[in-house]
């Protein structure tokens, strides 16, 4: 009786939903390979992650694998679902999920297919993994971390007087905070004293940084942050406290330099351990966490100049990237 | 499909929050994007530290509670308007489910929760574990009507129908609305709590946007099913609820763009409120009938009110 009214409203959603669609979902046949791939939003090394995965399975040989690519940009409720219909698929030869909800939504949901996760700070504490060594389930991958030791080190080779310094991080980003101890333990070691500020929003991170009062700034891996990098280099440019960031991407906005992951080779190296999986040749359960053993230099000379750093030549030498321009992420600023 | 139908149900609680206070007391109260992640972190960090799912679970509905007393407090004792007491409470809970969590992300995976048996047992993504839930659901349904017809839920309902008339026969309004806010923000944080145990992980970030879910989910449903009884406004919101994920789910498996999914998000609620006002919709929905004896304030009586002038 109450259903007329009911299918109507239904039938006039699927509608206007239908009539927003751009393209077809595609439907695997059983005997290509299909993978669903869980990237959790949008951003530069994410985005390179799955590229960098896709071109690998080429390489790997997999040139006709089906894509079941999904993106909740961020909305907790449609990630979980998204790892619900990963769960529910059968079709589903191997999930891969990029950034660590995306890959907890998965590997909660997914249990027999086997899962890869990129683009992960810290897979034990994000408890994905019960080791780094021996996974022990049907999920490993590879781990983000970055190198902050050498990172910090880079910092006292290119300003040796430097001894105390900041780390601006958002509170609600878990892999900030991990980035931050692993900080203190490096600046320990080599004689650094770190200073950090909390944040709960990109528009407080210049004000946290002028609260700072140090010789440089450590910008770790963090959307907050890197997303207000500009306001942070502000107040480090009145400072004269040189900025080393966690990623290669920040030099070209304006960092002094880095040793950066690429991310692209990041996820390449996911598809070489997909393709194990693929061939029956490995099992998630016993392959290690892999993370990128090659990390590369990436330095900004503008950025030193102002600064008045001198770039030893060897290391220019050594850069895979070096800016002589600072991007200007808005309107440019004509300085000199 | 079922995954949806599943998240469907677990977030009605949560809607059945929102109706409370929306609905009923008409209270537009926003501390929901924050109890929400409240509930997910109590009872996360409970079970984190070893304590039985069950009592973490009802720990988190009362956590939910104290945050909608808060509001409550501040609206009523400290003559905060609703809307900003909400957005005060909400924005001071940031802090505190950081604090509550110690970090940003609580991991559940492997841990024993609520839903562990399900998942052992492999109903999870099956019939069995949707017709669970909505067996919950159906409870939650009956607790909130039972006590709608008590004599505190009948002076909660007039404190929002006819807040005048109700203080002139003494009740105090202002209790009246704390107690609803702690009970609506009670089931929201037991809805997070649920959600947290279902996704594997509590994440600082996983309230935003709430309350988007929990109107819809009224509306929606408000839209399709009389408002005669307050049984049927409540079981209409568990069908808004499920309704709201199929939609998106749906748009989610026709390759929308993901972007898009908050504009859906508004069409929705749009469309729900804008339907029944069309005339060629109400006349295929003649059936459904309407009332305005005061259980509800549905958007119904105002479009028909509308006509009939």
């Amino acid at each position: 009786m109450k259903l007329a009214p009911t299918m109507k409203l239904t039938a006039a959603l699927a509608a206007s939903a239908l009539a927003l669609t751009a393209c077809g979902g595609a439907d695997g046949a059983d005997d290509e390979i299909k993978i669903g791939i869980s990237q959790f939003v949008s951003h530069d090394s994410l985005d390179a992650v799955a590229e960098g995965f896709k071109a690998g399975m080429e390489e790997a040989g997999y040139d006709d694998v089906v894509y079941d690519e999904q993106n909740p940009q961020a909305d907790m409720a449609t990630n979980t679902a998204i790892a619900g219909q990963f769960a529910a698929d059968a079709d589903l030869d191997l999930v891969l999920a990029i950034a660590t909800p995306s890959a907890q939504a998965v590997a909660q949901a997914v249990t027999d297919t086997p899962v890869l996760f990129s683009a992960i700070t810290d897979p034990v504490e994000a408890k994905l993994v019960e080791s780094l060594e021996a996974p022990g389930g049907n999920v490993t991958g590879t781990s983000d971390k970055n190198p902050v030791k050498e990172q910090l080190e880079l910092l006292k080779q290119l300003s040796p007087d430097a001894e105390s310094v900041g780390i601006v991080y958002s509170s609600g980003e878990i892999n900030s905070q991990v980035q931050v101890e692993w900080a203190k333990e490096a600046g320990e070691e080599l004689g650094l004293t770190i200073e950090e500020t909390a944040i709960s929003a990109s528009s407080e991170v210049q004000q946290a940084a002028a609260g700072l009062d140090v010789d440089a700034f450590y910008v770790p891996t963090d959307n907050q942050v890197v997303s207000a990098l500009a306001g942070l280099l502000q107040v480090a440019e009145d400072k004269s406290a040189p900025v080393i960031s966690a990623d290669g991407a920040s030099v070209e906005k304006g960092a002094v330099a880095t040793y950066g992951i690429n991310y692209e080779k990041l996820g390449e190296q996911t598809a070489a351990m997909a393709a194990r999986i693929l061939s029956g040749d490995a099992e998630p359960a016993t392959m290690p966490v892999e993370t990128l053993t090659e990390v590369e230099l990436y330095i900004n000379t503008e950025s030193a100049d102002k600064l008045g750093i001198e770039i030893p030549q060897d290391l220019l030498d050594a850069a895979a990237e070096v800016y002589e321009k600072i991007e200007e992420p808005e309107e440019a600023e004509g300085d000199e | 499909m079922i995954t949806a139908v599943e998240l469907g149900l677990i977030y009605a609680i949560m809607a059945l929050g929102v109706y409370l206070t929306f609905r009923i007391l008409d209270f537009p109260d926003l501390t929901v994007d924050g109890s929400f992640t409240t509930g997910a972190a109590t009872a996360s960090i409970l079970i984190v530290n070893g304590t039985n799912p069950l009592v973490a679970t009802v720990c988190a509905f009362f956590a939910g509670a104290a945050a909608g007393v808060i509001t409550g407090l501040l609206h009523t004792k400290g003559n905060i308007d609703g809307l900003l007491a909400g957005i005060l409470t909400m924005i001071a809970l940031y802090s505190i489910n950081l604090r509550i969590m110690g970090k940003a992300n609580v991991p559940l995976l492997g841990e024993d929760t609520l839903l562990s048996p399900l998942r052992a047992n492999g109903w999870l993504g099956s019939w069995i574990s949707v017709g669970l839930l909505l067996l919950g659901c159906l409870i939650a349904v009956a607790i909130i009507v039972w006590f709608l017809h008590t004599d505190v839920g009948m002076a909660m309902r007039a404190t929002g129908d006819n807040p005048e008339m109700i203080r002139s026969f003494g009740v105090s309004t202002d209790n009246q609305k704390i107690l609803g806010l702690a009970l609506s923000n009670g089931l929201v944080a037991f809805s997070g709590a649920l959600i947290a145990q279902f996704q594997g992980y509590a994440d600082i970030g996983m309230g935003i946007g709430i309350i988007l879910i929990g109107l819809a989910s009224v509306i929606v449903g408000q839209a399709i099913f009389s408002q005669r009884f307050i049984w049927l406004a409540a079981l209409a919101v568990v069908f808004g609820a499920v309704l709201y994920r199929l939609v998106i789910q749906f748009a989610l498996g026709a390759g929308l763009e993901v972007n898009d999914m908050k504009l859906i998000s508004a069409v929705l609620v749009v469309l729900a409120l804008i339907l029944p006002q069309v005339r060629a919709f109400r006349k295929l929905g003649a059936r459904i009938q309407i009332t305005s004896r005061g259980t509800t304030k549905a958007v119904e009586p105002d479009a028909e009110e509308k006509q009939n002038a």
